[in-house]
């Protein structure tokens, strides 16, 4: 069974946010790396990009398929997982570890429209 | 075949100095010492050297690990890999064909602009629709030109604020590139449970941004959508123009027509449905067809019919200008002409029904050992969502025989495999398209061996997790190919 975390908030679409702060880290869950089979490049949007809750950030690409990144969340990314540019795979082993971005977060109120562990685990 | 020679690379078999045949010094009056030292290459050409024995049996010893139409059963679902019949090729070998030179003066190739006109009227006829170019040099060339073809009659008309296309979640994925290389932003639409386009899903996605829609009929499941009409009603009535995808057009032959379900601009794959050499096989043609009003803005050159019966090029004001050299792939337009004479008003029709009919077949005597997420009808082919767990072991388990261990297995008892991970909405999909051209003893060979192939994933997993045992390569690392390519053998 693909392993689902208490106190992250999940989209619909897969992905996942820790709050810390007024920060939030966006990755893909354990769930999606299990559909989508070996990741094989990560997409990663740069330090500084605007990022909007809903809409495209990046795109992960697996060996089966590639699809697009969209986050959960909007404001300012501070930060990108760099060791992904060259192991990918690493979202393979522990999606949850290896997050994908940082952002500083715009409006900490939307995490309100996001589903907790156990509504998430309920559309996997 | 001996691996340990033959299998090599040309590269590797070359030595230097050897030769199949050997050069005068002299031609002519000319050696090669008379070449001005600025006309020659200062560096070696780095090409391989062989004796022509060896060279025939590298190339004759590697077209045998290719696997094509011609070898055997080639079910790759959205490709429609019919036969290429042989009276195609037979009838573009002919000199009057092969001795032209594009750029002729036209009075000179009456004849082969006569032939180019007749494609031109027999697509439009076939596709209901007003006027076909045979230019783009492909499939996803054709969805390119068709969507330049609606910006441009949004663009005439002064309304620049139409950026958007909405595109199916099950479309071909080229339907989102082409409509990006077009300057247009994607919207998607999702699929109902039953696999066809969810209406009230695109409901509010319609509006004065919305440039028109690209959609697949039958589906990319195989699928007909039903509610075509309801459908193009929704999106002229936004403003925007339906865009039909020709990919799955093989059943519709003769039975149904996308000008009458609304449909205003199309792409024809010829080398899809019209049987001519396909993939590695040769090069595509992707002819545009469009509805009455939108013919001024397909590419030129056009081939039109004056009134004295003589053939020439138009070049219209609106046209949205070249987009192939010359003719587009006047050769494989010929091959689909062959085609189509060969079959004739006769016998067309027939084609899409039995690529309907070959493609139930086979659905129906292997759903009891595979998942079928949409039952019914399909029409040219289908989708399977992977082995059912009796035979594959449960999703949980982690050794579970997948769609890519049948796949594989396949290739052991010399079939192609399917189209397996596409469409993205099943997981474990393996999607199916036998054409009208396979026997009944083809298409019960290969029933046969999935059948046996379910059998053993039952029995012994290790036989499938480890195939293909039999083929020239054994089972390659995916993830290490996409990750550490090498692109020249110098690296290998």
């Amino acid at each position: 069974m693909a392993k689902v975390i208490e106190g992250l908030f999940y989209s619909e679409s897969h992905e996942y946010v820790r709050i810390e702060g007024e920060y939030g880290y966006v990755g893909i869950t354990d769930f999606a790396q299990g559909q989508l089979g070996n990741v094989v490049y990560v997409d990663m949007p740069e330090v500084d990009d605007e990022v909007t809750a809903g809409e495209e950030f990046g795109a992960v690409e697996s060996v089966k398929a590639a699809s697009d990144l969209i986050s959960p969340v909007s404001g300012t990314v501070v930060e990108i997982n760099e060791a992904l540019e060259d192991e990918p795979e690493l979202i393979n082993k522990d999606a949850f570890a290896n997050w994908i971005m940082k952002v500083k977060l715009s409006d900490p109120g939307e995490t309100s429209a996001l589903l907790d562990a156990a509504g998430y685990e309920a559309i996997c | 075949m001996n691996k340990t020679y033959y299998g090599k690379l040309i590269f590797e078999v070359s030595r230097k100095g050897r030769v199949g045949y050997s050069l005068p010094a002299k031609v002519g009056s000319h050696t090669l010492g008379e070449i001005d030292a600025n006309l020659r290459r200062s560096s070696d050409l780095s090409l391989p050297e062989a004796d022509e024995q060896t060279v025939v049996r590298h190339y004759t010893n590697m077209s045998n690990n290719n696997f094509g139409v011609d070898t055997g059963f080639y079910p790759l679902g959205s490709c429609t890999m019919k036969y290429n019949p042989k009276v195609n090729e037979a009838v573009a070998a002919l000199p009057g064909f092969t001795a032209l030179h594009p750029a002729q003066p036209v009075s000179t190739v009456q004849g082969a602009l006569e032939l180019y006109y007749d494609v031109q009227r027999t697509l439009s006829e076939i596709a209901g629709l007003s006027e076909f170019t045979l230019n783009p040099f492909a499939g996803a060339h054709g969805e390119l030109t068709g969507l330049m073809v609606i910006r441009a009659y949004h663009q005439q008309r002064g309304d620049t604020a139409r950026t958007k296309i909405i595109v199916p979640d099950s479309a071909h994925g080229t339907n989102p590139a082409s409509a990006a290389v077009c300057g247009l932003q994607i919207v998607e639409v999702k699929s109902t449970a039953d696999g066809t386009v969810d209406v009230e899903d695109l409901k509010p996605l319609l509006g004065p941004d919305i440039a028109g829609m690209m959609m697949t009929n039958p589906n990319t499941l195989g699928i007909f959508e039903r509610k075509i009409p309801e459908i193009a009603r929704l999106v002229h009535e936004c403003g925007g123009l339906m865009y039909y995808d020709g990919a799955n057009l093989n059943p519709m032959l003769g039975v149904c027509r996308p000008g009458d379900m609304g449909f205003d601009v199309m792409h024809i794959n010829l080398h899809k449905t019209f049987s001519t050499p396909h993939g590695g096989g040769g090069p595509g043609s992707g002819p545009v067809g469009v509805r009455s009003g939108l013919e001024s803005f397909l590419p030129q050159p056009r081939v039109v019919k004056s009134t004295d019966g003589t053939f020439e090029l138009l070049a219209d004001e609106n046209s949205l200008g070249r987009i192939s050299s010359f003719f587009g792939n006047y050769a494989i337009v010929l091959r689909a002409y062959a085609y189509l004479l060969t079959l004739g008003c006769e016998y067309f029709p027939l084609a899409g029904k039995l690529s309907v009919l070959n493609a139930n077949y086979i659905k129906e005597r292997l759903k009891p050992y595979f998942k079928l997420p949409i039952d019914g009808l399909c029409k040219h082919e289908f989708v399977f969502d992977g082995l059912r767990d009796e035979y594959a072991g449960g999703h949980d388990e982690p050794d579970h025989v997948t769609t890519l261990d049948v796949a594989k297995r396949l290739l052991d008892y010399g079939f192609h495999a399917p189209t397996i991970y596409f469409p993205l909405l099943f997981h474990e999909a393996m999607m199916i398209e036998p054409t009208e051209t396979e026997s009944k003893e083809t298409l019960n060979s290969f029933i046969d061996v999935l059948i046996r192939i379910a059998e053993e994933a039952k029995a012994d997993r290790s036989l499938l997790k480890t195939a293909p045992h039999d083929t020239p390569v054994r089972r390659l690392d995916d993830v290490k190919a996409v990750k550490d390519a090498k692109f020249i053998y110098k690296n290998l």
